[in-house]
């Protein structure tokens, strides 16, 4: 049973914008990429930005990035401890938004 | 100077066990006390395997403490060590049914909540705090999104990732060798079948639970293009409720992260074990869920008071996950920050050299005693994980397996073949290591 089923189960309440703001600037130049794997809820995941950067030139215009799928966050604060270049602005999020459990 | 008004005695931040005994006995103390909580109902961002204890119940709610939503009564504990295509199991039956019972945070949390609301305690739901309020080097109050709340005493009880016990100072950051992430799966059992496979008295709430060691093989770490097998340090669970079981596994948060695994690839590794598939077998999973554990242990706790400030909980990182326990932990630490909470109120005085007393207390009690013994368990036998989550179930199993299997060979010959793999299958001084940890773990708990 992969991670989209399971997530599929469980209750949110979502908020208009995310909780989690990652530093792309670093993200950019990370190798490890420990998000992508760290997370239980399979937030982190490699997006590719088509913004044309004006000092991009040379990347035909696209950049590398993570996206932030924060509507599945369970805010148990892995990615916060895992990333080693503290990228990962890691807030709870709006009172009275993010997941509900019911049966913990 | 003007001093800062107040009106609230205390402000309890996070409305779990930890931060409920706290303002529960500030009440009982006679003393003001709000409990602001940043989801709509307490225990909804909570999570855990799991059970509480009874008489840690009882001690904060002597009076109600057996009208708690409790699912089952533990009565078989097994230990149930995993090789790969079984396991060799250690069940305690009949255990006394009255120590030990499930819930379902979402309904505990929030039954704690009524009990403390009845005695007037102040809830606030839905009231994130953002920020401590300082003033002349004390904590005065707190912001939340809204608006600010100012108090003498403020009790951080908001849980493992307490940014607000980071933001005063007392702790440092945390690193994933800090921390073990819990990832969880809930499952829909009819109750007939429930009760008949783990062996549970019809028509009675008798509960079972179970702890698994092992039984994850197949992971790799490929680097230089190499594969190297490698085991991920994590202890498996498994708790009855009334149509429901629990399945989960606490995961270190370090292999996670070196062995580049996904949480939900251990769990499902997990499940696929032919002895857990069976567990849960026609039950129907009905949540998903994920929660860290403070591991950092009692050699590296944060402080646990500050001028204004004292925390409690999984907050303060008060947990002895090797007997599963933390609920019975911020329970007490909670009732004793909101001892010191009262001493300082009456005294008027709310700097360290005051608060320190609530340290004193913890001293005294179950609480850092039992951490102090305990203090290097996690980390010995996470150093030692590959003899016991690996080399001892394989060899528990091939034991069982040499004295049941009966073919037209010998004994002698059988139980000789069987000693030689003890002592061909790896080095002796693994053997030594494995047991020099036992003995200082052993004396340092004993002793």
């Amino acid at each position: 049973m992969d991670i989209e089923k399971k997530l599929i189960n469980v209750k949110y309440k979502t908020d208009e914008n995310s909780h989690l703001v990652l530093n792309q600037e670093i993200c950019k130049v990370c190798e490890d990429k420990v998000c992508l794997n760290i997370c239980p809820a399979n937030v982190y995941k490699q997006g590719v930005c088509t913004e044309l950067s004006e000092n991009d030139s040379e990347n035909n215009g696209t950049i590398d990035s993570i996206t932030v799928e924060y509507e599945n966050c369970l805010e148990c604060g892995a990615c916060r401890v895992a990333c080693p270049y503290g990228a990962i602005d890691w807030k709870y999020p709006k009172s009275g938004c993010g997941v509900v459990y019911k049966f913990t | 100077m003007e001093r800062e008004k107040f009106n609230i005695d205390a402000i309890v931040v996070g409305a779990g066990p930890a931060g409920i005994s706290a303002a529960l006995t500030l009440k009982r103390g006679g003393k003001n006390v709000v409990v602001l909580e940043r989801s709509d109902k307490a225990g909804t961002k909570n999570m855990f395997g799991g059970a509480v204890y009874l008489n840690s119940i009882k001690s904060i709610l002597p009076n109600s403490f057996n009208t708690a939503p409790y699912e089952r009564f533990i009565v078989n504990h097994t230990y149930s060590f995993l090789n790969d295509s079984g396991s060799v199991d250690i069940k305690s039956t009949a255990l006394a049914d009255n120590t030990t019972a499930t819930v379902m945070r979402p309904k505990f949390d929030a039954w704690m909540v009524e009990e403390a609301k009845k005695e007037g305690v102040y809830f606030a739901p839905k009231t994130l705090v953002k920020k401590l309020i300082y003033k002349n080097g004390s904590v005065i109050g707190v912001k939340t999104e809204q608006e600010k709340y100012f108090a003498p005493v403020v009790i951080l009880a908001d849980g493992v990732n307490s940014l607000l016990s980071k933001d005063v100072g007392l702790r440092k950051e945390f690193f994933p060798k800090d921390m073990v992430l819990s990832v969880k799966e809930t499952y829909k059992l009819d109750k007939k079948i429930l009760e008949e496979r783990f062996n549970l008295e019809p028509e009675t709430n008798e509960g079972a639970m179970y702890e698994f060691f092992g039984g994850l093989s197949g992971f790799y770490l490929t680097e230089k293009k190499k594969k190297y097998p490698v085991t991920p340090f994590a202890i498996g669970f498994l708790y009855t409720f009334k149509d429901t079981i629990s399945l989960g596994l606490g995961i270190s948060l370090e292999d996670l992260v070196q062995y580049k695994v996904k949480p939900y690839e251990v769990l499902e590794k997990f499940k696929s074990h032919p002895v857990v598939k069976k567990l849960i077998a026609g039950a129907e999973s009905n949540e998903y869920s994920a929660h860290m554990i403070p591991e950092y242990g009692y050699n590296h706790l944060s402080k646990l008071y500050a001028n204004g400030v004292l925390i409690a909980g999984d907050a303060a990182g008060l947990i002895n996950s090797a007997h599963f326990e933390g609920t019975n932990f911020a329970i007490e630490s909670g009732k004793l920050a909101g001892e010191t909470a009262i001493i300082a109120l009456n005294l008027g005085k709310y700097r360290h050299n005051i608060l320190k007393v609530y340290e004193e207390k913890l001293r005294k009690s179950f609480v850092l005693k039992d951490m102090k013994s305990y203090r290097n368990v996690v980390e010995t036998l996470y150093g030692r994980k590959n003899s016991i989550l690996k080399y001892y179930p394989d060899k528990m199993g091939e034991f069982f397996e040499t004295l049941h299997v009966v073919d037209n060979v010998d004994k002698k010959r059988k139980f000789r073949r069987f000693f030689r793999t003890i002592f061909f299958d790896r080095s002796i001084m693994d053997l030594f290591r494995d047991f020099r940890a036992f003995i200082k773990l052993f004396f340092e708990i004993m002793f």
